[in-house]
């Protein structure tokens, strides 16, 4: 499935500023090139790696939890020029879920590019009033018993969720737990299986 | 008495007009348009010509219309030219 094409008058309106500020000396189409190309590389791994650390590293579990900016660092990713990153912890009696009410907010130095259903009007308005029936979309069954938090990203901060490490995943090595995790995983809206990866 | 301000068109939390609408899972890629706007904006966001927040105004004050009408690039990218236009870095005669 693509994404929806533009307008023809949006792909004139796009090469009309480009070559403007080609024409001014402001850019170079091999700047643009480059970060086009940096944009296809894009992915949900680094967050995805953060968190299997996290599931076998108790140190690096605390401080991913006390500074998720500082955590994501130590993979080598810069968050200079980004809102700080912060990670909130499941845990048997409560699940978090991410939504932008506002726009898009989400953090792309480590979850990739914001999907589709995160930029919708449905996933941004019901998040908040009906986590549970959004869940229910994705199949994601919260027991009764647990609270869900919603928390709201936003231009000045943005959130992943650290999940509770599933059940039948004793000694995985940190790839094999990786392999579970995307983007529905981080943003909370599915719980990481291990059918998953067996899949895989 | 609720007091409170009647909420923008782009503030969407809770908002009962799409309590009955599914979250479509799918997650299309990117076409190259979509590429386009994306790199061009992550360029002038590090050259100092846009902030995110000069950005983020000109999509909200986009009209609903065109807030619910237009794809997601395309609205960064009317709202790109906006900001470049206000700060005298081009005119819309450059490019109209």
């Amino acid at each position: 499935m693509a994404a929806r094409e533009p307008s023809a008058a949006h792909v004139v309106l796009l090469e009309k500023l480009i070559g403007a500020l080609t024409a001014k000396g402001i850019l170079t189409e091999a700047e643009i090139a480059a970060k086009k190309s940096a944009t296809e590389k894009a992915s949900p791994e680094t967050g995805a790696r953060m968190v299997a650390r996290a599931w076998t590293n108790p140190e690096f579990r605390a401080r991913l939890l006390a500074d998720g900016t500082a955590a994501a660092e130590e993979f080598g990713i810069s968050l200079a020029g980004n809102p700080p990153l912060g990670v909130l912890e499941d845990t048997p009696a409560l699940h978090h879920l991410v939504v932008c009410t506002l726009c898009s907010c989400y953090p792309r130095v480590v979850l990739g590019f914001p999907p589709h259903w995160y930029k919708s009007t449905a996933y941004r308005a019901r998040a908040v009033r009906d986590p549970r029936g959004v869940l229910a979309e994705w199949g994601t069954m919260i027991p009764a018993g647990t609270q869900i938090r919603v928390v709201d990203s936003t231009a000045d901060y943005r959130w992943m969720v650290l999940p509770v490490r599933p059940e039948g995943t004793e000694g995985w090595s940190e790839d094999q737990l990786a392999a579970l995790l995307g983007a529905e995983e981080l943003v909370g809206v599915a719980l990481p299986k291990v059918a998953r990866a067996q899949a895989a | 008495m609720d007091t409170a301000p009647q909420p923008t068109h782009h503030d969407l939390g809770g908002n009962p007009k799409y309590r009955c609408t599914a979250v479509e899972p799918e997650n299309p890629a990117l076409n190259d348009f979509d590429k386009r706007v994306d790199a061009l904006r992550v360029v002038l966001r590090e050259k100092g010509l846009i902030t995110t927040d000069e950005q983020r105004l000109k999509i909200e004050s986009l009209p609903p219309e065109e807030y619910f009408g237009l794809s997601y690039y395309e609205k960064w990218l009317k709202a790109m030219a906006a900001v470049l236009v206000s700060r005298g870095i081009v005119s819309w005669e450059d490019v109209s």
